[in-house]
């Protein structure tokens, strides 16, 4: 019974990060049509800036100012978005979106390498943080109290993004934008502004789900090539820009992965792939998707 | 001999009535215009006829043969071609590879992989000679993308034409184009339509082509026909002026 | 009305005198160049087979697939395979295995993937290559999973038996025999591409990439003839995968992984999607990127990833369009013609 409530949590947990990724990945594709290949190395850059960060500042001794700085993947990678959208993706905007796919393919090589020489080969943990915090018994076995925090933090990000669209001024711009470009352009909104700052916040986004993930789980070279392809696997079944799907999306994802790991490891990822294509066939557009 | 004709035809989109009741007829042989003012039905009509929509109710007969639901390959192959509104061609083919695809897919050549198309000289010789009744033929290399907007119109006609098809249906074929170039457009048009004796209906709001160039004139408004005459018959209908032109047209 | 002569003809002859010196270029490799970069050029026009195939979606028919990987892996592990648990010696038997095999399964894939177009397209095809990537990586006591499976070149035989490779200095003798081997069936493919993209099919792919609703009313079924040419081109690519594994020497999930895929696109996009040559001289161009990057720098993955934003920004159409538009621009020169079009909005795929 515990095993399952445990399972349970972590099924939660993981969608959490899953959560960030893609709906991070659903809404730079909802504002400006764009797939950014190179998302999930974002994540892995979020990952290992936070990792490093708070590696450096354990000598501080002071866990609190670590608990503040968990958010520095979060904000260096939205500043590498501020760099990266007008620099490799405005001039592509007139182009076939193939090109994009392109582009960014080719920012995820890069970005990888990045990591690589900036952090070097090895794995970084964060260990302090989840030592910090702790372990809440379930019955009798215990459990990270930090997972507890990641879900708690998966859920206000759930209920922040969701205000932020649909019930701020800059929500209703971005809505307008990715309904119509040029309608929104002719009503007088600045569509580069809408288009850099959607895509910074996409980039905070998937940074977060690594800045937040890396105590749990170190961070790792390739973590960004495996964490792209399920967050495509949830936009597809959720739906390519919509926030519901992408919440929708990793739940599925996750607890499936979870039982899969469970009771059928070899095929777990496989059954992903599999629900994902079925998906693509039947419902093109995901469960929550606009086509 | 009624080649093609519809029964109570019917297509609402929502509150429009697109194309209401409608009981349309193409006699075998004739070069007939479909007039009517924006928003009248005339394209939704062609749509329905050619399968690029499904009607909500009605019947389409070819031949006294029922093809309402049939697939758009299926219509082809029964013989109706059409030319779109906004020119609609494989910008990036030349004039030449454009017509004789037509050609090379009436003859259910395409299917071939291993023989060189510029080989086919029967398909080659075809194409040649239609682009010269077009006046295409000097333009043939080039890509139908950089051709001129008059050139790209008669190209778009001629690719539907190259399907040798019982009845060809010609979306505003002279539209975009100066006044100048259409009856010169139109001249062809109706030379190498008749020459070929293609059965054709012409969507067209200039009413000086209309009248010019056409065996029968249908006029529609609002989803439903409200005069089928010839040109003659036409032009003293009082209630035809009104409707496409707002105002009383004198003699 | 009198018929009059077709004014233009693409004559084989005349291409064939344009290949003749590259060919005979080719076919002197071995006795000029070291073996190292004998074998490297034979990767080379092993990835060209695979991008000649890949691109006949692309650039012909107007589908981008980023799941390509698929039938390279299924070419390759069918030889594994066949190797291990078949004993099988013969080249000509993996080939027609791994012929048989790709044939299947691209017949499969294609029917399924076909049914979407751009984003969705790409995306469902990397969805069933990571399936297959799945399969390669988890069921490892049959794949090796990520050690994977060696095929030491010294069992091999080509030529239905009339070649091998027991004895002495044998590395030397399969280097030049095996190039000659890749050599031929890499002129083979290119001469059947070229003739299926000059085919009316090729014609009907075509349309279909510039206008799939006119094709549609011009009576061409549109997802049918999709849905063959994703089978031609997984044939391809699969081709490719079988003739890569005596060269490797290992076959691991890694070709079958999503990077693999998009590896291919890269080539084709460096030498020009939108041109029958542009994948040839793209992937013999990555190749010799990849391993002169790989051997330069320690971030090589940086340097491919510059290289394709730049190419994607300064140079669309890829290094074969660039080289057209030089000497187009050259000759207008000459003739004082007016502007050209960009390189996005140039002519056909040739």
């Amino acid at each position: 019974m515990e095993i399952f409530i445990i399972q349970v949590l972590n099924s939660i947990f993981y969608a959490s990060i899953l959560f960030l990724i893609a709906a991070g990945l659903s809404l730079i594709y909802g504002v400006m049509q764009i797939i950014n290949m190179a998302h999930g190395s974002l994540y892995a850059l979020g990952a290992f800036v936070t990792a490093w960060v708070i590696g450096k500042a354990v000598a501080l001794g002071s866990v609190a100012l670590l608990f503040l700085l968990l958010p520095a993947g979060a904000l260096a990678v939205a500043a590498a978005g501020l760099v990266i959208e007008p620099l490799l993706l405005r001039p592509l905007y007139k182009r076939p979106e193939e090109y994009q796919l392109l582009v960014t393919f080719g920012l995820l090589l890069i970005i990888e390498d990045v990591i690589r020489f900036l952090f070097g080969g090895t794995p970084l943990s964060a260990d302090p943080l989840i030592d910090a915090m702790g372990s809440i018994p379930v019955m009798t076995l215990i459990y990270p109290a930090y997972n507890l925090l990641v879900i708690a933090i998966g859920i206000l990000a759930v209920i922040l993004l969701w205000a932020f669209i649909y019930r701020t001024k800059f929500g209703v711009m971005l809505r307008a934008t990715s309904q119509d470009r040029r309608m929104a352009s002719a009503l007088g909104l600045n569509v580069k502004k809408v288009y850099i700052q959607a895509f910074a916040i996409g980039c905070f986004m998937a940074g977060l789900g690594g800045a937040i993930v890396v105590p749990s789980q170190a961070a790792v070279l390739g973590m960004g090539i495996d964490a792209l392809i399920l967050a495509f696997v949830v936009v597809v079944i959720g739906g390519l820009g919509s926030l519901e799907g992408a919440l929708v999306g990793a739940l599925l994802v996750s607890f499936v992965r979870t039982a899969g790991i469970q009771f059928f490891p070899e095929v777990e990822l496989a059954a992903l792939y599999i629900i994902a294509a079925v998906v693509l066939l039947i419902r093109p557009t995901g469960i929550f998707g606009k086509a | 001999m009624t080649l093609l004709r519809t029964v109570n035809l019917r297509k609402y989109f929502g509150d429009t009535h697109a194309v209401d009741n409608v009981n349309f007829t193409v006699a075998e042989g004739e070069f007939l215009s479909l007039v009517g003012s924006n928003g009248a039905g005339k394209t939704t009509l062609v749509n329905l006829i050619s399968a690029f929509l499904h009607p909500d109710a009605g019947q389409i007969l070819l031949d006294e043969k029922d093809i309402t639901f049939s697939s758009v390959n299926d219509r082809v192959k029964s013989g109706i071609a059409r030319s779109f509104q906004l020119v609609n061609l494989f910008d990036d083919l030349s004039a030449f590879d454009n017509v004789a695809l037509a050609i090379f897919s009436r003859e259910g050549k395409t299917q071939n992989l291993l023989a060189l198309a510029d080989h086919d000289s029967d398909v080659t010789l075809e194409a040649d000679d239609l682009l010269h009744q077009f006046g295409l033929h000097d333009k043939q290399s080039i890509t139908a993308g950089g051709l001129a907007q008059g050139e790209r119109k008669l190209l778009d006609v001629a690719v539907a034409y190259a399907l040798r098809p019982r009845l060809l249906f010609l979306d505003e074929p002279t539209s975009g184009v100066s006044t100048r170039d259409k009856l010169q457009i139109m001249d062809t048009i109706s030379s190498v339509v008749r020459s070929g004796n293609v059965t054709a209906v012409v969507i067209e709001h200039d009413m000086d082509v209309v009248f010019k160039y056409s065996d029968r004139i249908v006029a529609m408004h609002e989803g439903t026909i409200f005069a089928d005459g010839t040109p003659e018959e036409i032009r003293k209908n009082e209630e035809v002026a009104t409707k496409l032109l707002g105002t009383a047209r004198p003699g | 009305m009198t018929p009059r002569m077709p004014t233009r003809k693409t004559s084989p002859w005349r291409l064939a005198a344009f290949a003749a010196p590259v060919v005979l270029a080719l076919l002197i490799v071995p006795a000029v160049f070291s073996p190292y970069q004998t074998q490297l050029l034979t990767y080379g026009l092993v990835f060209a087979i695979a991008a000649l195939g890949f691109n006949l979606l692309l650039g012909y028919t107007g589908l981008l697939s980023f799941g390509h990987s698929a039938y390279f892996g299924l070419g390759a592990y069918t030889a594994a395979f066949m190797v291990r648990y078949l004993g099988v010696q013969s080249m000509e038997l993996y080939i027609l295995g791994g012929l048989i095999v790709t044939v299947l399964v691209s017949a499969v894939f294609g029917y399924i993937c076909v049914r979407h177009t751009r984003i969705f397209f790409a995306i469902l095809t990397l969805a069933l290559s990571q399936v297959l990537w799945t399969l390669a990586y988890k069921f490892f006591w049959v794949t090796g999973g990520t050690d994977g499976i060696r095929i030491p070149f010294a069992s091999l035989t080509l030529a239905a038996g009339l070649i091998d490779f027991t004895g002495r200095a044998v590395y030397q003798k399969f280097i030049s025999f095996y190039y000659y081997y890749v050599l031929a069936f890499f002129l083979f493919s290119t001469a059947a591409m070229w003739v299926i993209v000059h085919s009316p099919f090729g014609k009907a792919l075509q349309a279909i990439r510039d206008n799939e609703i006119r094709a549609e009313f011009l009576g061409v079924r549109v997802r049918r003839y999709r849905w063959l040419a994703f089978l031609v081109s997984g044939t391809f690519t699969g081709l490719a995968g079988t003739l890569w594994v005596p060269l490797n020497g290992l076959v691991t999930p890694d070709i079958v992984y999503w990077p693999f895929s998009g590896e291919i696109v890269f080539m084709s996009v460096l030498g020009g999607f939108r041109n029958f040559t542009g994948p040839i001289v793209g992937a013999v161009a990555f190749n010799f990127l990849k391993t002169y990057a790989i051997a330069s720098t320690e971030y090589w993955q940086m340097a491919l990833g510059i290289v394709l934003v730049v190419l994607v920004l300064a140079l669309p159409a890829g290094l074969v369009g660039a080289l057209r538009r030089g000497i187009a621009r050259l000759r207008r020169k000459e003739e004082g013609a007016a502007p050209e079009l960009r390189d996005d909005e140039q002519g056909a795929a040739q």
